[in-house]
């Protein structure tokens, strides 16, 4: 009976039977011109800011043009600048803490939603929501000095011992680089994913769980089965928020993640991440083509996070469409 | 009404108070390196003198920057601005900016080898080897030579340096680059450079912590970093042929060794410079003053200000560990105080 549709059709001003200047003075008109342009302002300061960083990235792009996109090398003095190793960087660490984060973060959503008794879930939500709210530095300074020890000591070699045959795996074990920064970030984006995921999985209504029950459905089947998949939107919603964050977290990957501009098949090798690079160069960097390369590289990372969001949203439009979007009875 | 009125009358009051805030403030940006001295001695001359000068160590760079577009009356630098950025400053704003060195700073290699507890001493060759990643074995002839006596392991050397943009670099890099003329063409110097080999950290602070961290590593931090933290560090070999472990006697007197080759505008690199127990990765920090000021006052105080830092002011930089200027380079400053106008 209950649709999982969000979208609630716009209730648009009854046509006609009212003048303009009545709905003036009743509050309706104003409140829907009043919130219409707070609307319209976030997609103005996107828009402003898109065109701010290309205006003051026009030198490197004439200068390069796509290749900023295809070159590997990053020289400050040579002023030669290329993209690759950042855009390299910034991916690769995003889906090391994506593939650790979604797992554990719907699993986590799923224990304290569905499985945990009440007297547990609060709690350790309030924990969750505390750790969602320190600051990225002090997750740098666990990476530091907590996650890169273990991971040197511990993770690394037993990868190597025991998965070393995958070049995935292969190179000196520094206990920094990729792999260690998507774990950092993984750490980070968490609770997000556990947040979010758990209140949408408390808003499924209860009927659906009774119905599957009531089919003789055990309480593993009817959460996995029909819970999850019905609160499904909502869940990659909570993805895409982790996806965000991972991409622009600037602080904490560049205390663990080597701050080398390489590209490597290893994730123990050293890498950068555009937001990283900004960071550490940004208020040094003497030169307009040098500051412009910094800027340039701003804009590309806002146009990855538009294409991954843009794609991630195509997936699930379409996924949707052919489940229609409701829970399988 | 009558809350209207009163908060009115609270915020007329709240800009009469600004406006009777008219004592003089002057505003300077750049270098973090000096930036405790620097500290202490605005702090110093505003109790002696009253006025205020406002400083943001915001990193060379940016104070070029600044003191290029206006938004600050002075800046400071850690490298000497180069002719571009000289023509640059004289195209927006009419006339020349004066360079006024104030301490001196060195840069020092620091690194962690198991087991190896005592100083190291480092050739020229080796340092460059190890940084343009020709040697990678702590147990190469071109270190172990240095070090006879010393049991370095046969363990792959892990190269640390500054990931943000820095005057520590420079002076490294500038040091590089006088001694391997393989760095000079491949790499050269500069507050960012293309690094060969190595992982990055982010200020002195990062490059400390990743040494610690890592096994096996060896990077490089302002001598006065090391000192406070207790971070040990080896020595250098000089131009002289002497091994030299920084301390201030030996950056002043690296300083003292390039005195008569000064030039008028101070503009001096001084790594690898002359002089028995000169200290080679040394380095001055400069102020970057206006040629000329619109503001009387603001220019007499700071005038005042640089006159007194390298005469008085040079007795407070023991105590933070800053080498003082030797005194035919205060004496030369003195003189070219009297060029802004």
């Amino acid at each position: 009976m209950a649709t999982s549709s969000i979208n609630v059709p716009n209730a648009g001003p009854v046509a006609g039977s009212r003048s303009f200047l009545s709905r003036l003075r009743d509050g309706d008109e104003i409140a829907r011109v009043v919130t219409f342009l707070f609307a319209a302002s976030v997609v103005l300061i996107s828009l402003l800011l898109v065109v701010e960083l290309w205006m003051q990235s026009t030198l490197p792009r004439h200068k390069f043009g796509f290749s900023f996109f295809l070159t590997r090398v990053w020289d400050p003095i040579a002023e030669q600048f290329g993209a690759l190793p950042f855009i390299y960087g910034t991916l690769v660490t995003a889906a090391v803490a994506l593939l650790i984060a979604v797992p554990l973060g719907i699993g986590a959503a799923i224990f304290l939603a569905e499985l945990a008794p009440q007297k547990l879930s609060d709690p350790l939500q309030f924990f969750i929501d505390l750790l969602a709210a320190v600051p990225s530095v002090i997750y740098g300074l666990l990476g530091v000095f907590f996650v890169i020890p273990i991971m040197r000591q511990w993770v690394q070699p037993a990868l190597k011992s025991t998965l070393g045959f995958l070049p995935l795996f292969q190179g000196p074990a520094y206990g920094i680089g990729f792999l260690t920064a998507g774990v950092v970030l993984a750490i980070m984006v968490i609770p997000y994913i556990i947040s979010v995921s758990r209140e949408v999985l408390l808003s499924v209504p209860r009927d659906q769980r009774e119905a599957a029950l009531a089919l003789g459905s055990t309480r593993w089947e009817s959460t996995w089965k029909v819970v999850v998949p019905f609160a499904r939107t909502g869940i990659m919603g909570s993805i895409f928020l982790a996806l965000a964050r991972a991409l622009g977290e600037t602080m904490a990957v560049t205390m663990v993640i080597g701050n080398t501009p390489t590209i490597s098949a290893s994730l123990f090798s050293p890498g950068y991440s555009i937001a990283a690079v900004i960071a550490n160069e940004f208020t040094e960097a003497t030169g307009d083509l040098y500051l412009g390369a910094l800027i340039e590289l701003g804009l590309v990372l806002f146009l990855l996070t538009f294409i991954l969001n843009g794609l991630a949203r195509l997936m699930m439009l379409l996924t949707t469409q052919r489940g229609s979007g409701t829970a399988q009875a | 009404m009558r809350r209207i009125t009163g908060m009115l009358l609270f915020v007329l009051a709240l800009g009469g108070l600004a406006l009777a805030q008219n004592a003089l403030l002057i505003n300077g940006a750049g270098a973090t390196f000096p930036y405790p001295i620097y500290s202490k001695w605005f702090d110093e001359y505003h109790k002696a003198n009253g006025s205020q000068i406002n400083y943001q160590s915001v990193g060379s760079g940016a104070g070029i920057k600044q003191v290029t577009e206006g938004t600050v009356d002075f800046g400071a630098s850690d490298g000497p601005m180069n002719d571009d950025q000289i023509k640059a400053y004289k195209a927006k704003n009419g006339s020349g900016i004066l360079h006024f060195p104030t301490v001196l700073g060195a840069v020092v290699p620091t690194y962690n080898i198991p087991g190896v507890n005592v100083a190291l001493n480092f050739t020229p060759e080796a340092l460059s080897g190890i940084f343009l990643g020709r040697i990678s074995k702590w147990n190469d002839p071109a270190i172990a030579g240095a070090n006879k006596g010393v049991n370095l392991p046969a363990n792959d050397i892990v190269v640390i340096h500054r990931s943000d943009g820095s005057g520590t670099t420079y002076i490294w890099t500038d040091y590089l680059s006088k001694v391997n003329p393989d760095w000079k063409d491949k790499v050269s110097k500069g507050t960012s450079v293309n690094w060969p080999v190595g992982l990055g950290g982010k200020g002195n602070e990062g490059v400390t912590g990743l040494i610690k961290q890592t096994p096996n590593s060896i990077g490089y931090v302002e001598l006065i970093y090391a000192a406070q933290n207790k971070v040990p560090y080896g020595s250098v070999k000089n131009a002289a042929g002497t091994f030299v472990k920084a301390d201030l006697a030996s950056v002043t007197e690296a300083a003292a060794g390039s005195v008569k080759t000064i030039p008028d505008d101070f503009r001096v690199s001084i790594t690898n410079a002359p002089g028995k127990n000169a200290y080679p990765i040394s380095s001055f920090t400069w102020l970057l003053i206006p040629e000329k000021f619109k503001d009387a006052a603001k220019r007499d105080v700071l005038k005042g200000f640089v006159k007194w830092a390298i005469t008085d002011g040079q007795g407070l930089t023991e105590n933070l560990s800053y080498a003082k200027l030797p005194k035919e380079v205060v004496d030369k400053e003195l003189k070219a105080i009297s060029k802004i106008q």
